[in-house]
């Protein structure tokens, strides 16, 4: 009895997003800039990002936000071309969207990325079955996922709920650089699924293989060395923002209402 | 060579004789790991007794010949066996070479290997593999029914009881301990708070400080106050976590939101605090990168507002009969098992050990702060391990006042928040830190300033190899309470 009232106490605390901003979100520090023009110490950059992120093209600095750990280094030590964006929206649906500043796209390319996606997620409404599998995280994505159902993320009132059965999933969301030990059970999961389905690889680990990459135990270059990877969500681990908005990207490819990238 | 250690330096047999003869008079078997030095691998049995940790140190030349088996002294030690064998090649004569962490043959798929017969003889009083009629393996995992790591357990049982239980940590290794070797002493803290995410300042505090052993400049206090604020809330994370696993698996729906609540508001305070919600990136070797970026006033009040609301729910749960009942005299560890196993962490606190490195062996600014009497726990069930938790948030919270209160006397570091830590001698050296689940150690060797081998051991790995005896007279849907009350990261078990 005493928790029915407990339950009610502190009134609601589910945020609005993404009807309306949340200013929690942006406090984030969920992306880099990189400022524009010939940068100088070009080796010593490129050797101190832990990761190899940084890269230069005619002496434009480009930093690949797929390969980031966010651990700050070139921030810290070259505040003059690199800053931190408080930015939770990263989420990409290709990793070549994932470099900024951002590469010349080929906008046919993107459009039909786009176009085949949404013939998949069309299927779902605006309602999908998320499946979770781990391939090797550090145990921080899954508490960001699982807070997706906590009471101020909610994500239940979007349509977006969590199933343990892969025959009842819509979307696998895989987190992880790919230890070579769950492969097999991965690609069985993925098998296990029906069509149509869509792929999520949340956190940097599962996008490159962070500072796994060059791990023997682990696949070279991430999740999508395994599975077609659809949606991209980059971060160390990101945050439960940032993991709604790639969940989200993939249900708004459909009804383009806010032009997704 | 400057090590902040002094080994005892032993041939195989002594060795084993040495730790047998420590754990006699009464020493905890903390670890047993290994560093590379050049084509060599020698073995460090670590030990810990009356606030120090006595270390002794096993050349095996080329390592052909396997060195004698630990399993006499605790039957912990079988884990760490298979474990130096997956990581580094070494055998002992009593390892199993069942794969523990590393699962060599990758291509061999998991199912394929349930043929009935025992798959794992274990020694020494863990129970060993059943056989009988009616008797069945259930493989739990590795792709778990929920948002959880990746593990398997094999549980053995003719149906409802559960007769033994294997874990299988193998499917997420993923080299983190083999990944610091060449690496700058920088690199490694970035790599420590990724090896068990969950518990990532504990760990990279307890890299940071085997560092620091080797290195002249002293850490400033202020930023080992930093370094207490964040490792203090980060149990709080941990030990919501734990109980909301729990809520989770006895229906407490409401119980569930309102800690899911407060553990989201822990995370956004240390995200507040740093920047990041994991205070990633804070502990680096010589202090803290990033200061508290928040007031100390502003931070304590939120403290405050936070230890009411969670105080005020846990006490309420801990009255909840619904709640209660189902924890208790579930996955009971006795006493005499948590002493034989060197349970660490809650799980050992609550069969009635007292250790706590933070206390114990205490480091960093924990030497300034009072601790909060503990309240001796020893029924060793759930319930018992759930109290530890209800009691260690509170003690936490104790430790955050004291520690910002401190602070906002304190002008910042006068020389910066950051020691550089540019005299790191050569050696090897030793690092330990108290993480949610428990101790968490580091030994670490430096060659020309940079990294030559780092071998870890966290304390998920530890309390995993009692796992299976926790299950004395349990059944099928006790599993998910025992499992949630070690409250162990699978990523801390395999690195």
């Amino acid at each position: 009895m005493t928790w029915i009232f407990k339950g009610l106490s502190n009134g609601v605390v589910t945020s609005k997003y993404p009807k309306k901003a949340d200013g929690y979100g942006h406090k984030w520090q969920g992306s880099l800039m990189v400022s524009r023009g010939a940068t100088a110490n070009q080796d010593r950059i490129e050797q101190d990002c832990p990761t190899h992120a940084i890269g230069f093209e005619s002496g434009q600095a480009r930093i690949d936000i797929g390969m980031c750990i966010f651990c700050g280094r070139c921030v810290e030590k070259y505040g003059d071309t690199f800053s931190f964006t408080p930015e939770f929206e990263t989420a990409r649906l290709t990793r070549e969207l994932l470099v900024v500043p951002e590469l010349s796209e080929d906008e046919t390319d993107l459009a039909s990325v786009k176009a085949a996606l949404a013939i998949r997620m069309k299927a779902f409404g605006n309602s999908v079955v998320l499946r979770h599998v781990d391939c090797g995280s550090d145990g921080s994505e899954e508490w960001e996922i699982a807070a997706l159902t906590n009471p101020i993320y909610d994500v239940q009132r979007l349509g977006i709920t969590f199933t343990a059965s892969p025959r009842h999933a819509d979307i696998l969301i895989v987190t992880g650089a790919g230890s070579l030990g769950m492969v097999d059970s991965l690609k069985e999961t993925y098998l296990q699924m029906p069509n149509p389905k869509a792929v999520i690889a949340v956190g940097t680990d599962a996008i490159s293989g962070g500072v796994y990459s060059s791990s023997p135990q682990t696949v070279k270059n991430g999740i999508n060395e395994v599975l077609p990877v659809d949606i991209y969500v980059p971060g160390s681990p990101p945050s439960p923002f940032g993991i709604l908005y790639g969940i989200l990207l993939a249900l708004r490819v459909v009804s383009d209402r806010n032009e997704p990238r | 060579m400057a090590d902040s250690f002094t080994a005892t330096v032993l041939t195989p047999d002594s060795f084993a004789i040495w730790i047998e003869a420590q754990a006699r008079e009464g020493a905890r078997f903390a670890s047993l790991l290994a560093l590379r030095s050049g084509h060599e691998t020698p073995l460090f049995g670590i030990l810990s007794s009356a606030g120090r940790y006595n270390i002794a140190k096993c050349e095996l030349g080329h390592g052909e010949t396997p060195y004698p088996s630990l399993g006499s002294v605790t039957p912990v030690a079988d884990w760490y066996e298979r474990r130096i064998f997956d990581l580094f090649g070494l055998s002992s004569t009593g390892n199993s070479k069942d794969p523990l962490i590393l699962q060599r043959d990758v291509k061999r798929s998991a199912r394929s290997k349930y043929t009935g017969k025992p798959t794992n003889q274990r020694r020494n009083g863990s129970n060993p593999s059943v056989t009988g009629e009616g008797i069945f393996k259930i493989p739990l995992g590795p792709v778990r029914s929920g948002v959880f790591e990746s593990i398997e357990y094999v549980v053995e049982t003719p149906g409802e009881e559960i007769l033994n239980v294997e874990p299988r940590p193998f499917y997420k290794h993923r080299g983190v301990v083999l990944g610091f070797a060449e690496r700058s002493v920088e690199d490694g803290a970035l790599l420590a708070e990724r090896a068990e995410g969950v518990s990532g300042v504990a760990h990279a505090i307890a890299y940071c400080q085997a560092i620091e052993a080797l290195s002249e400049p002293e850490v400033p206090v202020q930023a080992q106050l930093v370094r207490v604020i964040h490792a203090e809330l980060e149990r709080v994370a941990n030990h919501l976590e734990s109980t909301m696993r729990h809520c989770e698996a006895a229906a407490q729906a409401v119980a569930l939101s309102r800690l899911g609540l407060h553990k989201e508001q822990v995370m956004r305070l240390r995200a507040d605090l740093c920047g990041h919600r994991f205070s990633r990136g804070v502990v680096s070797p010589g202090g803290v990168r990033v200061p508290l970026l928040l007031d100390t006033a502003v931070t304590s009040d939120r403290i405050s507002n936070l230890e009411r609301e969670i105080d005020r729910d846990l006490t309420l749960l801990l009255k909840t009969p619904s709640f209660v009942d189902r924890l208790r005299g579930t996955g009971v560890v006795t006493y005499d098992q948590a002493r034989l196993f060197g349970a660490l962490g809650p799980v050992g606190r609550g069969s009635g050990l007292t250790d706590d490195v933070r206390a114990s062996h205490s480091y960093g600014a924990y030497r300034r702060l009072g601790f909060l009497p503990v309240r001796q726990i020893s029924d060793g069930d759930a319930l018992a391990r759930q109290l530890v938790r209800v009691d260690e948030i509170e003690g936490s919270f104790h430790l955050l006042k004291q520690a910002l209160d401190e602070l906002s006397q304190m002008a910042p570091p006068a020389k910066g928040w950051l020691t550089e830590q540019k005299v790191v001698t050569d050696g090897e050296s030793l690092g330990w830190a108290e993480a949610a689940q428990g101790e968490v150690l580091y030994l670490v060797a430096v060659e020309d300033g940079k990294l030559r081998s780092v071998d870890l051991r966290s304390a998920s790995f530890h309390n995993m190899a009692l796992f299976s005896t926790a299950f004395p007279k349990d059944i099928a849907t006790d599993f998910a309470f025992i499992e949630a009350s070690f409250g162990l990261s699978v990523a801390g078990v395999s690195s």
